[in-house]
């Protein structure tokens, strides 16, 4: 009896001493400003994100106020007020155009054979370690690629400093990144398709096309798209591949092919030239083209989504 | 009724090696598959060539005493202080790790140890917007906002072009990528190790710091480390806000204009008609290249590195 008081008594006080010490006398103080500290943290990347939209548009929207068509229907010139994307947006199709044509295919089928056919080896390593040192390497590396090989030794091919060769150019350069995305959307296929296909008796490419492929194909989309987004808002390599900033004669139409063999420019590059020159007016076509690049990445992850959306019906 | 007693049916040899029209489309498809993986070693090769010849062509010719102790980055002149150029991108670097890694590291400790879900889901796709804007827009941020409303009302003496705001702008750049690959590290941390920690009595701050974070430290450096190699390769954003022209005479001051390797690089192929110039003008552009792809390349395979012991480790 005497004997379970005491430790009731000393037990009590242990307690409050216990509590005290862990509290050290107060609430969890360190724990709360350190999550305050990781809350800043998010809310400052947020708000640089609309301190920066709000900014490119509070700039930029008195462009289409004052002259919308001009803007978008004039070619680059030297003055702000007569300055448009016209060439730039055309530039800009069809570099996205190259990657669709050249990028998608051989990345997907890169994709298709290091998940689907390739052995576990050192080759296949060998492979897969230079895909993603390729990731890695400054765009302006690829400039200097494009710059050698597509400018200057292909030349009688691609015309040189010309759409054809920073086509090209840019379409290596997100190679890497749809391989990637795509072999991770493969992966992601279960095997008990792939395992049933085989148990009917169809080769290895019969299972891919009508197994792997389309229950692959919302996770690849949205992997292309990334891609051909980072296509689109690239400007370092174009610059090496011969991009025009100053002016660039001709008006033919939006896609006329005869394009390809001839002197581009590209909304990047616009955008870059026009952000670099402190005279008044350039800060808002700059914004302008900021608005038309935004509108044209935006038009095509929307696309990316509902596409994604109605591969992802027809899969379930 | 089915005859389930039917006599099995024999196989011909050649019904077993199926028909062969199939067996032949199967080897052309690999072929081509085959083709397209390999594409990827044409391309490294490509890299390798298009740098290698004039790099070589430069550093056989040059004059080693410009490119390492005249003072400054002349090249149409033939000038070539690659420390210029170095110190540069050390500079924009630096400041750009001041503000990525704290930022990206505390937004990937809170999306992974205390966001709950619904918040996770709104966050982590404002992050990828973020990572999905393109540098030309930051450097236009950086010219616009960063430095007129952040760097020049802090120092009154910066020009509105400074490496300072330029690297401000890369630090921004890299906030969503050192975000999304420490987040990976932290989640990969097995819940063990965490409940272990409660069940001793340890706060949340405190399971973080002391348990949490030291089990996920290669990951978090490999952040770091490819968070270094993008700012050290970006180009548009240095080239916009740095407002340096072709040439650039040997300066430590972040306040002022400034150039890194990639910008320039980009100031060289911009402005003329051809990449061309005096003596070894071209070739110049080629070594800085060359000096840039091996610096990144390190630092990328260091990181891959540290991510593979993250993976072998759980």
């Amino acid at each position: 009896m005497s004997f379970t008081s005491t430790i009731g008594v000393g037990g009590e006080a242990a307690a409050r001493s216990i509590e005290a010490q862990l509290k050290r006398g107060g609430g969890d103080t360190t724990g709360r400003i350190f999550k305050l500290l990781l809350q800043l943290s998010l809310v400052v990347s947020v708000g640089v994100l609309v301190v920066l939209f709000v900014d490119v548009f509070a700039t930029g929207t008195s462009v289409f106020t004052t002259r919308a068509e001009s803007f978008l229907s004039s070619g680059i010139r030297t003055s702000a007020d007569a300055a448009g994307v016209f060439q730039a947006i055309r530039g800009t199709l069809w570099i996205g155009v190259f990657t669709v044509v050249l990028a998608f295919p051989i990345g997907i089928a890169a994709a298709v054979y290091l998940e689907e056919y390739a052995t576990k080896g050192r080759l296949t390593n060998f492979i897969d370690l230079n895909i993603r040192n390729l990731a890695g390497v400054p765009s302006i590396v690829y400039g200097i690629l494009g710059l050698t090989l597509f400018v200057q030794r292909f030349e009688g091919f691609t015309g040189g400093r010309t759409l054809m060769a920073a086509g090209i150019t840019l379409a290596i350069l997100v190679l890497p990144i749809v391989i990637i995305t795509s072999a991770e959307a493969v992966r992601a296929v279960p095997n008990s398709l792939r395992e049933a296909g085989y148990g009917v008796g169809a080769t290895r490419w019969e299972v891919t096309r009508t197994q792997v492929l389309p229950y692959a194909l919302p996770g690849i989309i949205t992997g292309t798209v990334l891609a051909l987004a980072r296509s689109i808002g690239e400007a370092a390599p174009l610059l090496l591949c011969g991009a025009v900033t100053g002016l660039l004669p001709g008006r033919q139409g939006l896609i006329d092919p005869s394009q390809l063999t001839e002197r581009f420019t590209a909304l990047p590059i616009v955008i870059a030239d026009w952000a670099r020159t402190p005279r008044e007016g350039f800060d808002e076509i700059a914004a302008a083209a900021i608005i038309v690049t935004l509108a044209i990445v935006l038009a095509m992850n929307t696309l990316a989504i509902a596409l994604r959306n109605r591969f992802e019906k027809k899969r379930n | 009724m089915t005859d389930v007693s039917a006599p099995a049916t024999a196989f011909t040899l050649a019904q077993l090696r199926g028909d062969p029209r199939r067996t032949r489309k199967e080897a052309i498809v690999r072929a081509v598959l085959t083709a397209a993986a390999a594409a990827s070693i044409l391309i490294s090769a490509g890299i390798i060539y298009s740098l290698a010849k004039e790099t070589f062509t430069f550093v056989t010719e040059v004059e080693w005493d410009t490119v390492l102790f005249s003072d400054g980055w002349f090249p149409r002149q033939g000038v070539y202080d690659i420390r210029t150029l170095i110190v540069g991108s050390l500079i924009v670097t630096v400041i750009a790790m001041l503000v990525a890694v704290p930022i990206g590291l505390g937004a990937a400790i809170y999306l992974s140890e205390y966001a709950r879900p619904g918040v996770r889901k709104v966050l982590k796709p404002t992050l990828e917007v973020l990572a999905g804007i393109p540098s030309v827009v930051l450097g236009f941020f950086a010219v616009s906002v960063i430095s007129p409303s952040l760097v020049r009302p802090l120092f009154a003496d910066a020009n509105l072009f400074n490496l300072a705001a330029a690297g401000i702008a890369v630090g921004i750049l890299s906030i969503p990528l050192i975000a999304s690959v420490s987040e990976d590290a932290l989640r990969s941390v097995p819940n063990a190790l965490r409940e272990a920690s409660y069940g001793m009595g340890a706060r949340r701050v405190t399971t973080v710091t002391k348990v949490v974070v030291p089990a996920a430290v290669s990951g978090l450096v490999a952040a770091g480390i490819l968070a270094v190699s993008r700012a050290i390769g970006e180009t548009m954003v240095v080239f916009i806000a740095g407002g340096a022209a072709g040439n650039q005479s040997f300066s430590t001051d972040a306040l002022s204009p400034g150039l890194t390797m990639t910008a320039a690089m980009a100031t060289q192929a911009q402005g003329t008609d051809q990449v061309v110039g005096e003596g070894l003008t071209f070739q110049s552009l080629y070594f800085v290249g060359a000096v840039l792809f091996v610096v990144t390349l390190a630092l990328n395979i260091v990181a891959g590195r540290f991510v593979r012991r993250v993976r072998q480790s759980y």
